[in-house]
């Protein structure tokens, strides 16, 4: 009923919907109502100076790039993964090149070290502002008779309960700040039904949908959105051509772009779903994979 | 001018109020030079001229975005003028409410004219300019009326719809050769159209968004800036949402 009732509203007279649509029909006079901004430098060093971020998984791959990218602008960086010894290089990394990072141990499959992570970071940063829940795996592929069901439970687990737990535990501290921002890591694997990867096709589809409904449910404070790559040069691309036996060409045929895309390319999507430039962008699904696919 | 777009040309369909306006703007402002078509004079070249008082430059050539001589036309002053094309936001459209059993031919044929005839029309010859260059980045006007289905509608929603379809095959087309095409669907939009609306409409619809507001013309103008930037470098196919969350709510 809710939703019949609002697009009732939006196609009163047309008026809702045309304003939305018929932004230049050529007829409408008067003054600007929305004076444009002045025209300023922007700079795109310390974007997010001030900003308290917190990443699951980024003890590589698009994690470890998006942690770079938004500590390079400015912003505290509070992170978490399984691999001790990759975090502390990241953290390190980002440190001597005088950026802000620190690295936890937590695994997203375990409820109480995800809400361990979250109030660390509260702890450590005083407050929480941006959030991306990236943290998440893959298994070789098979036809779901042959699957394992522990493999599909840990991918359930990590991939879909993962970004659920993590956007349960920093919920609450975005909501204290009254403002706030979420990006969870999807894939075009939940958009697309690839054959032979059931338990990861479905749950980064579990994430699209977790992220729309975050996007109603807390619409007013906090913006939720997905990001979904198709394939990036990352250790995770190794894997698979390793078990599906293709090479990139092969992969990466499908994609009007025929290129594999850089983990920074999509650290840059993210940056700029959480940045004040995308402060209308709302519970999308937004595919960074060269094109075609989605 | 600095900014994300210096050496950058870019053009900007129905440039002269709204959202074409603000974009146009935003281009100037990250350092770009900007073309601005539209057809009503006044209107264009007052945005030329609030761009060129901050210090920015720009164009305007009035241009009929349906008419594909007009269209031709204003690619190659374009490139007379400035050298090159690297950024387009084929932009211009309208629409006009009707039930479907009451539109006409011609109604149904100006909407589709309009809304989608001149996004291929744009596209035709905006992508040999940039093509010549061997790179750039096209954003079309979509609009959530292409995903949704809102009543009174019928053909401005099939055109919009149209141009989501149409972007999605630009961008399979010519992505192999450095152009990248994406499209963006505003919810509602505070623009001039607001003006008339009765009391309270504003509220009443901004209370059905996530959100819980409307859209401002910047929000979509900075959203076009970062799908033409080199940021967004992997990106191209895409319909980008720009409505507070209001499409995940249908």
């Amino acid at each position: 009923m809710k939703n019949l009732n609002r697009r009732r509203i939006l196609s009163i007279g047309g008026l809702g919907f045309a304003g939305a649509a018929v932004t230049l029909a050529g007829q409408a006079q008067g003054n600007n109502q929305n004076p444009p901004q002045p025209m300023q430098k922007m700079s795109q060093n310390g974007r997010f100076a001030d900003k308290v971020v917190l990443i699951t998984g980024a003890t590589s791959g698009i994690g470890e790039a998006t942690a770079k990218l938004f500590a390079k602008e400015g912003a505290k960086v509070f992170f978490c993964g399984r691999r001790e010894a990759l975090g502390k290089q990241v953290e390190n990394s980002i440190r001597s090149k005088g950026g802000d990072a620190t690295y936890m141990r937590a695994d997203v499959r375990k409820e109480t070290e995800v809400k361990a992570f979250v109030d660390a970071c509260v702890t450590r940063y005083g407050r929480l502002d941006i959030a991306f829940n990236n943290a998440g795996v893959d298994y070789p592929p098979n036809p779901i008779a042959d699957t394992a069901i522990a493999e599909f439970d840990d991918l359930m687990n990590t991939n879909a309960r993962g970004v659920f737990l993590g956007m349960k535990y920093e919920i609450p501290h975005l909501l204290k700040v009254g403002s706030g921002t979420i990006i969870n890591m999807a894939s075009i694997g939940g958009q697309r039904a690839f054959a032979n990867i059931v338990g990861y096709g479905a749950s980064k589809a579990a994430v699209i949908h977790m992220t729309k409904m975050a996007a109603q449910e807390y619409g007013k404070t906090i913006r939720v959105n997905a990001v979904l790559p198709g394939a990036i040069d990352t250790a995770m691309l190794e894997r698979v051509e390793r078990d599906w036996k293709v090479t990139k060409e092969q992969l990466v045929s499908a994609y009007p772009s025929k290129r594999v895309g850089k983990p920074e390319e999509v650290a840059a999507a993210v940056l700029w779903l959480a940045s004040a430039e995308a402060s209308y962008v709302s519970g999308v699904a937004f595919n960074i994979d060269g094109g075609g696919l989605g | 001018m600095s900014g994300r777009m210096t050496q950058t040309v870019a053009l900007v369909t129905g440039g002269s109020s709204g959202i074409g306006r603000a974009t146009a703007i935003a281009f100037a402002r990250e350092g770009a030079k900007v073309v601005i078509a539209a057809r009503r004079v006044n209107e264009g070249e007052e945005t030329v001229r609030q761009i060129v008082e901050a210090g920015g430059e720009a164009s305007f050539f009035q241009t009929d975005v349906t008419q594909a001589v007009e269209v031709q036309a204003l690619v190659e002053r374009t490139l007379e003028r400035y050298g090159r094309l690297d950024c387009a936001f084929n932009n211009a459209g309208s629409g006009k409410p009707g039930r479907l059993i009451e539109l006409s031919e011609a109604d149904w044929e100006q909407e589709i004219a309009v809304n989608l005839k001149s996004v291929w029309l744009c596209l035709k010859y905006e992508i040999p300019a940039m093509l010549r260059s061997g790179k750039g980045a096209i954003v079309n006007m979509s609009s959530q009326g292409g995903i949704l289905g809102v009543p009174n509608y019928g053909a401005y929603a099939a055109a919009k719809g149209g141009v989501a379809a149409l972007t999605r095959a630009a961008a399979a087309e010519y992505a192999s050769e450095g152009i990248r095409i994406n499209a963006v669907s505003p919810g509602a939009v505070e623009t001039e159209l607001w003006a008339n609306a009765p009391a309270g409409m504003l509220e009443q619809v901004a209370a059905s968004i996530p959100l819980q507001r409307v859209g401002q013309p910047n929000d979509i103008a900075e959203a076009v800036i970062w799908l033409c930037s080199n940021a967004s470098g992997f990106v191209t196919g895409q319909n980008l949402a720009i409505d507070g969350g209001y499409t995940t709510t249908n």
